[in-house]
């Protein structure tokens, strides 16, 4: 594919999510018509108030159906970026920020954030430093030295992330009612207790590590055929995977201490990018991306309008993406991935 | 930091020295007291029963490992005076076939050569996609450029990484058993470019495990032996049958064939088994 189409291609995808917004926005319990999203939004940009709108209409849209909107969006890029970014750097199609155990690492941190607010001031930082050292442990346990073997990776991730998921089940058991609840939430994955600070936190947060990990796109092309040809090429590929690995971890982190565990998108947002744009990390990135956003933003559209109670969006997603794993090993493994 | 002044180099001067090169993993020494020179625009075999410290000798010579003593000189500048980025510009790796963890096209990974002059920016400059094309030209893989890399032949493949090294511009280059899993025809295709490439003034290392083309394509030979370096010189006068015996522990033979050496093993004791 020449530059050319890649940048048509990556500008309908663009095109594909500004188009799919909209019924995120319109869709739910409550009908609000097009005319009174744009109004309500040009009303808040230039701060005269607008008399069409009621004030619940104002609360649905803006206290409640934006912050998800951007959480959504925010949430499928972080997942999607660190996923690639963890592929390249791990020279692993498998592996995503769930398979590693990054997610549940966070989730642990969050935990213990909840259950000792006196103790873990921060809930995110808190959630990053488990998240972090999750993904370096599941790591280390493999990595001999120059070789990082595919299959073993994705075990000692999911030995890891069964290891903070046993511990957030203790913190579970030790919590109280209203802790429990929050846990609980975490461990599922939804995006129902959207508010603008999540949503503020995960704009200010994501976007620029994201962008930051595009910029290391070529690094990442050079850190995929292995560490040797990454010296001989000029790269010091044990600073580079570092940094790579702290920024994936950062953006999954911060995903789930803001929008719970949500699996499997790090792993299929990637593949299906480079489905369409080849292995490039230059393409891969912004491609994951935006699929992912439009991804979780469809799936959280299903979560809350196909039934009248909501299904969480962590269990959309694995119905989705389980199978569709299980399609990538059976059709793909064999000759891709060297199993 | 870096004294560049030696760089590039003229036909015929010493391009790499090693001096008393040991290195050892662990206990184990690979390298003993190791000397030698690489002299610029010649082909350098080097010769070595499994195990004898070849690929470790390479990696010393990338950078990749530590000597313990002893000293590698890239002009007059020590190796570790070299900055990761400021040595691949000079010094090129050419690995063993492999597949790679993604499928590349052949362009994008002669494209990853252009990174130690172009630093990490994601867009390559005109400069770069000219050097691109000469290096695939050069190894006349042009027509193959928008084929992924892990549908080609393993010849080809070779001659992709060989690219690679030339779109590197480096001026040295390292080949570790190019041909080792080709087709004789590949062989000989890559023992071509690398002639081609010594013609013009860069230095080829290559390690090799048939003396027979070594002293065919080779200006020059290092003969390594359980981490010492048992000879080294002009091809035509250090690859003696003595030699091979002492380096293979076998009976070798070898004939002249007009003015060509040919080394085989001895016949009569392969009709006896």
């Amino acid at each position: 594919m020449t530059f050319r189409r890649k940048l048509v291609s990556v500008s309908v995808l663009l095109l594909f999510l500004v188009a799919t917004l909209f019924p995120a926005l319109l869709s739910g319990a409550y009908d609000i018509d097009a005319g009174k999203v744009f109004s309500l939004i040009w009303s808040k940009i230039t701060g005269i108030a607008n008399s069409d709108i009621t004030r619940a209409e104002e609360i649905i849209l803006w206290e409640i159906r934006l912050p998800r909107l951007i959480l959504a969006v925010t949430a499928g890029l972080a997942l999607s970026v660190s996923g690639a970014a963890y592929q390249g750097c791990f020279r692993n199609p498998l592996v995503e920020p769930y398979i590693l155990g990054a997610s549940s690492g966070a989730a642990f941190g969050a935990a213990l954030a909840i259950l000792f607010p006196h103790i873990f001031l921060q809930g995110q930082l808190t959630a990053f430093v488990f998240s972090l050292g999750a993904v370096f442990l599941s790591y280390s346990l493999v990595a001999s030295r120059d070789r990082i073997p595919p299959l073993a990776l994705v075990l000692s991730g999911i030995i890891v992330g069964a290891l903070f998921s046993a511990m957030v089940g203790i913190m579970k058991y030790l919590a109280m009612d209203t802790q429990l609840r929050e846990i609980t939430f975490w461990m599922m994955g939804g995006l129902h207790y959207a508010t603008w600070s999540d949503a503020t936190l995960n704009l200010a947060a994501i976007i620029p590590v994201c962008l930051l990990l595009w910029y290391y796109s070529w690094r990442l092309n050079i850190l995929s055929l292995g560490d040797e040809e990454a010296r001989s090429l000029g790269l010091n590929p044990v600073l580079s995977r570092f940094f790579v690995i702290v920024a994936a971890t950062f953006v999954a982190a911060i995903c789930v201490s803001t929008c719970g565990i949500i699996a499997w998108v790090g792993l299929m947002m990637p593949h299906a990018a480079r489905l369409l744009f080849g292995p490039d990390h230059r393409w891969v990135i912004p491609g994951a991306a935006i699929l992912g956003a439009i991804y979780i933003l469809v799936c959280d559209t299903i979560a809350r309008t196909l039934t009248s109670a909501e299904i969480p969006l962590g269990i959309i997603t694995s119905i989705i993406g389980a199978p569709y794993l299980l399609w990538l090993l059976r059709t793909k493994g064999r000759t891709a991935y060297g199993l | 930091m870096v004294c560049d002044t030696h760089l590039p180099f003229e036909h015929g001067q010493i391009i790499m020295s090693i001096r008393n090169l040991s290195f050892s993993y662990g206990a184990k020494e690979v390298l003993h007291n190791v000397s030698l020179e690489i002299t610029s625009g010649q082909l350098c075999g080097l010769l070595g029963p499994n195990g004898s410290g070849k690929t470790t000798l390479f990696k010393c010579c990338l950078g990749f490992l530590k000597p313990d003593s002893g000293e590698i000189r890239l002009g007059n500048t020590l190796l570790s005076n070299y900055s990761h980025k400021h040595l691949a510009a000079h010094v090129a790796y050419v690995p063993q076939d492999h597949q790679p963890a993604f499928p590349y096209l052949v362009r994008e990974m002669v494209e990853m050569g252009r990174t130690p002059h172009r630093g990490m920016m994601p867009v390559l400059s005109r400069h770069d996609h000219k050097a691109v094309d000469h290096a695939l030209e050069r190894v006349g893989l042009r027509q193959l450029a928008d084929e992924r890399y892990n549908h080609l032949s393993g010849g080809q493949r070779q001659l992709v990484l060989v690219a690679r090294a030339l779109a590197q511009e480096a001026s040295l280059m390292f080949m570790d058993e190019p041909t080792s899993s080709l087709d004789f025809s590949n062989q000989l295709v890559v023992w071509e470019t690398a002639r081609a490439l010594a013609a013009e003034g860069i230095s080829v290392v290559i390690c090799c495990h048939d003396p027979n083309h070594i002293l065919w394509f080779c200006d020059n030979v290092a003969a390594l032996k359980e981490g010492r370096l048992l000879a080294a010189g002009l091809v035509g006068s250090t690859i003696t049958r003595e030699l091979l015996e002492e380096l293979y522990n076998r009976n070798i033979h070898t004939e002249q064939v007009g003015s060509r050496t040919f080394i085989h093993p001895s016949f009569a004791y392969l009709t006896r088994c």
